[in-house]
C-alpha cells in the first residue's frame, strides 16, 4: 500500500520574463488501488501538476510538498521519481533521434529495475506488451518517437508503463488526439496496469470519453491552478451535463466525446 | 495546454549565405563578401590556382579560407617547414583486385594531380611539388572489390614537418572502399586525391586519430566521374590542430558525391573542415552532413560548407548540412554554409546549421523514464552521431567510431 500526497503545492512556471504562479495550492492524495480523474478546462494548471510532479525544470515549486510513502518527492532528480516508482505518460511525447525505441525501454527498464532485465525473458516481454497494445515490432528499431502519428507516441507511453510498472501513474491527457479503436486500446493498456496490483492511477483529462473505459474512484475538477471540487464518477456526469461553468464562470467547457 | 518547450539554451541558427544571379546574367561572375571574382578558378574562395608553389603567398591569417586557423600553431606547415622522410610510417592491407604500392620516380610524379587537381595553396602545391613518393590504391575497371583497403598513416614523432601524397584511382564501373586510417604523432601536409570513374561506386573515409600534439593539413580532391556514386567521410577525433579542406568536382553528368563528417573536440582542439562542391556538370547530386560534439575549454571545431553551382550545372540537386552539440561551457563551434546559384534550372538546393547545447526536453523524457542524467547523455550523443555513422555503412568504421566516441564521453562523464 503506498500514498502519494500533495500538499499545498504552489508552482510557478519560469518565462524569459517574471515567473508566473500557475498552480496555487493544489491538496491531493492518492492511495494504491485507487484512480483519480483530474478534469479541468483547459489553462486551469492540469499539465503543470503533471510535469512537476515528474520534475521538469521548467516548473519551480515555490511551496507545498509533494511525498511518496513519507519520501520527499521534490528534493528528488527526475530520474530519481521515476525510480522510486513515478511514471508521467506525456501528452507530448518527446522525440529523441538515434535512440532505437529498444535501446531506450531496455536502459529504462534497467534504471528502474536496477539490473538489466535477462534478454531472453526481456525480449518475450516487450514483444508481448506491444502485442497487447497493437505496436508493430518494426516499431523497436524506430527512434524513440520520431515520426510517430499522435496515436502511435500515446500507445508507445502506455508501453513504457507496462514496462517499468510504477507505483503511481499520471497520465497528462493520454486521450487527446486519439480515435475511437485508439482510446480502446490505450484504455485497456492502462487497466491492465491497473489489474496488476497495488498501483494508482492520476487521469488528466479535458473530456469524460475516457472514462468510459477507465473508471475513477474519485473525480476532481481543476480550477485557477487547484483542485475546486472532488466527488465520486457522478461529478464527471455532472460536467458532461453542464460543463465547467459553474466554476469557472464562464460558459462553454466539456465537449462529450470531443474532438479538439 | 502546451507542452513546455523550453529552447533558451537552444541556439538555432542559420549563418549562411545565399547568393544567387540571375540566369543568363550577362556576365558570369558571383559576389563575394562584396568583391567579384570570377568563378572560372577552382571555387571562388580558393581564387588562385596554380601547381608552383611560388604562386601562392604565405597565408596570414586574414584570408577568407584561413580566418578560423591558429596558424601559430601550424609549425610552419603553411608556409615554407621543410619537409622530412621518415617519420611517418604508412601501411597497407590489399584485398584481391587491388593494387596497393607506395611508388615512387616517374610514377609518382605521373600521379601529381590524377584527379585533376590543382593546388589551391602553398601547403598543397609544395606537397604535390616536393614529394618523391605517392601511395596508389589503383582499382582496375570493372573491379569489385569487396574488403575495404584500410591504409594506416602512422606518425612517429612531431619535430620534423612530413608531406603525404595519396591517390585513389577506380577505374570505369569498379567498387571500392577505402580507409585511410591517420595515427600517432606527426606534422604532416597531405594531398588526398580520388578519381572516381564513370559509374564506379567509391567510398573513402579519412580517420584522424591521432594523439593530442598532431598537426595535419590535409587537402582532398574528389573527381566524380559520369554516373558515378562517391562516399566521403572525414571522422576527427585526435590530433592539436586537424584542417580537412575536401573539394568535389564531376567529371560528367549524372554523378552522385556525398560527404559525410564526424568530429569530437576535446579542451585545446581545433578542429576544421571544410567542403566545396562545385557544380559544373548537369543532373549532378550532392549531400553533406557533417555533426560534431565539443567538450572542454578551447575546444573549438569549424565547419564551413560552400556549393557552388555554375550556370552549365542543370538539374543538380544539393543540400548541406552541419549540427553541433556543445557538451560543456568554453567551447566553441563555427558554422558557415555557403551556396552560390547561377542558374535556376534545378531540382533543389539548400543548407541548415544549427548549434546548440543538450536538448533539455529529450534529457527531460529519457530522465523521467528512470534514466540516469549521465546515461541520457550519452544516449543522446550517441543517437546524434548514429546517423552519420550509419551512413557510411562500413562496419570496421562504425566499430572504430563508437569506440571512440564512449572513450570521448567518458573523459568529462559527460
Amino acid at each position: 500500500m503506498s500514498t502519494l500526497e500533495i500538499k499545498d503545492l504552489h508552482v510557478s512556471v519560469i518565462t524569459d520574463d517574471a515567473p508566473i504562479e500557475i498552480l496555487r495550492g493544489v491538496d491531493l492524495t492518492v492511495t494504491s488501488g485507487q484512480t483519480h480523474a483530474i478534469m479541468g478546462p483547459n489553462g486551469s494548471g492540469k499539465s503543470t501538476l503533471a510535469y512537476s510532479l515528474a520534475g521538469h525544470p521548467k516548473y519551480q515549486v515555490t511551496s507545498g510538498s509533494v511525498t511518496l510513502d513519507g519520501q520527499d518527492v521534490l528534493a528528488m532528480t527526475v530520474d530519481e521519481r521515476a525510480r522510486a516508482g513515478l511514471f508521467l505518460a506525456m501528452q507530448y511525447p518527446v522525440e529523441v533521434p538515434g535512440v532505437s525505441m529498444s535501446n531506450f525501454l531496455r536502459s529504462a527498464a534497467t534504471a528502474v529495475r536496477g539490473q538489466a532485465p535477462a534478454i531472453r525473458t526481456w525480449v518475450k516481454e516487450v514483444r508481448g506488451a506491444m502485442a497487447d497494445l497493437g505496436i508493430e515490432s518494426e516499431f523497436a528499431e524506430r527512434s524513440v518517437n520520431e515520426g510517430f502519428s499522435g496515436g502511435e507516441k500515446k500507445r508507445h507511453e502506455i508501453l513504457q508503463l507496462s514496462l517499468l510498472r510504477p507505483k503511481f501513474a499520471v497520465l497528462d491527457e493520454t486521450d487527446s488526439g486519439l480515435d475511437v479503436d485508439a482510446l480502446r486500446v490505450v484504455s485497456e493498456g492502462v487497466n491492465r496496469y491497473r489489474e496488476t496490483g497495488d498501483v494508482g492511477v492520476v487521469l488528466i483529462t479535458h473530456y469524460t470519453r475516457i472514462l468510459r473505459y477507465i473508471k475513477p474512484d474519485v473525480v476532481h475538477v481543476f480550477a485557477g491552478g487547484r483542485v475546486v471540487e472532488s466527488g465520486g464518477p457522478e461529478l464527471a456526469e455532472e460536467l458532461e451535463t453542464n460543463g465547467y461553468v459553474r466554476f469557472t464562470g464562464q460558459p462553454g467547457g466539456v465537449t462529450v466525446g470531443g474532438q479538439r | 495546454m502546451a507542452a513546455p518547450t523550453d529552447t533558451a539554451e537552444q541556439t538555432s541558427l542559420d549563418a549562411g549565405s545565399t547568393v544567387v544571379a540571375p540566369a543568363g546574367a550577362p556576365e558570369a561572375h558571383s559576389h563575394v563578401g562584396g568583391r567579384t571574382v570570377r568563378p572560372t578558378a577552382g571555387s571562388h574562395l580558393h581564387p588562385t590556382v596554380s601547381a608552383d608553389p611560388e604562386a601562392h603567398r604565405v597565408p596570414t591569417g586574414r584570408e577568407e579560407v584561413w580566418r578560423f586557423t591558429p596558424l601559430r600553431r601550424l609549425r610552419d606547415l603553411h608556409a615554407d617547414a621543410p619537409f622530412g622522410d621518415g617519420s611517418v610510417d604508412v601501411d597497407w592491407q590489399q584485398p584481391d583486385g587491388v593494387r596497393v604500392a607506395q611508388v615512387r620516380g616517374e610514377e609518382a610524379v605521373a600521379l601529381r594531380g590524377a584527379s585533376g587537381f590543382v593546388p589551391t595553396d602553398r601547403t598543397s602545391a609544395r606537397v604535390l611539388a616536393e614529394t618523391g613518393s605517392a601511395v596508389l590504391v589503383d582499382v582496375p575497371a570493372g573491379a569489385v572489390v569487396t574488403e575495404p583497403v584500410v591504409v594506416t598513416v602512422a606518425g612517429r614523432d612531431t619535430a620534423t614537418a612530413e608531406a603525404g601524397h595519396v591517390v585513389v584511382r577506380v577505374g570505369a564501373q569498379a567498387h571500392v572502399d577505402v580507409v585511410l586510417v591517420h595515427e600517432g604523432s606527426a606534422t604532416l601536409a597531405q594531398v588526398v586525391e580520388l578519381q572516381a570513374g564513370d559509374a564506379s561506386t567509391v567510398s573513402l573515409t579519412s580517420l584522424q586519430e591521432w594523439a593530442g600534439d598532431a598537426v595535419h593539413l590535409s587537402r582532398h580532391h574528389l573527381s566524380v566521374g559520369r554516373d558515378a556514386t562517391v562516399k566521403h567521410a572525414a571522422l576527427t577525433f585526435g590530433g592539436d590542430l586537424v584542417r580537412v579542406v575536401a573539394t568535389v568536382d564531376y567529371a560528367g553528368p549524372g554523378g552522385s558525391a556525398e560527404l559525410l563528417g564526424l568530429y569530437f573536440a576535446d579542451a585545446g582542439q581545433h578542429l576544421e573542415h571544410r567542403v566545396t562542391v562545385d557544380h559544373d556538370a548537369t543532373h549532378c547530386r550532392s549531400r553533406a552532413l557533417y555533426k560534431g560534439a565539443l567538450q572542454g575549454e578551447g575546444a573549438h571545431t569549424v565547419w564551413v560548407g560552400d556549393v557552388l553551382i555554375r550556370a552549365s550545372a542543370e538539374g543538380t540537386d544539393t543540400y548541406e548540412m552541419n549540427r553541433n552539440l556543445v557538451l560543456t561551457d568554453g567551447a566553441r563551434a563555427d558554422s558557415v554554409p555557403n551556396l552560390e546559384i547561377e542558374t535556376g534550372e534545378i531540382v533543389g538546393a539548400g543548407h541548415a546549421s544549427s548549434t546548440g547545447r543538450f536538448d533539455d526536453e529529450q534529457l527531460f523524457y529519457l530522465q523521467s523514464r528512470g534514466i540516469p542524467e549521465d546515461v541520457a547523455r550519452r544516449l543522446v550523443v550517441r543517437g546524434f552521431f548514429a546517423e552519420v555513422v550509419q551512413r557510411i555503412g562500413l562496419p570496421l568504421v562504425a566499430d572504430r567510431a563508437t569506440e571512440i566516441i564512449e572513450r570521448e564521453l567518458a573523459l568529462t562523464g559527460s
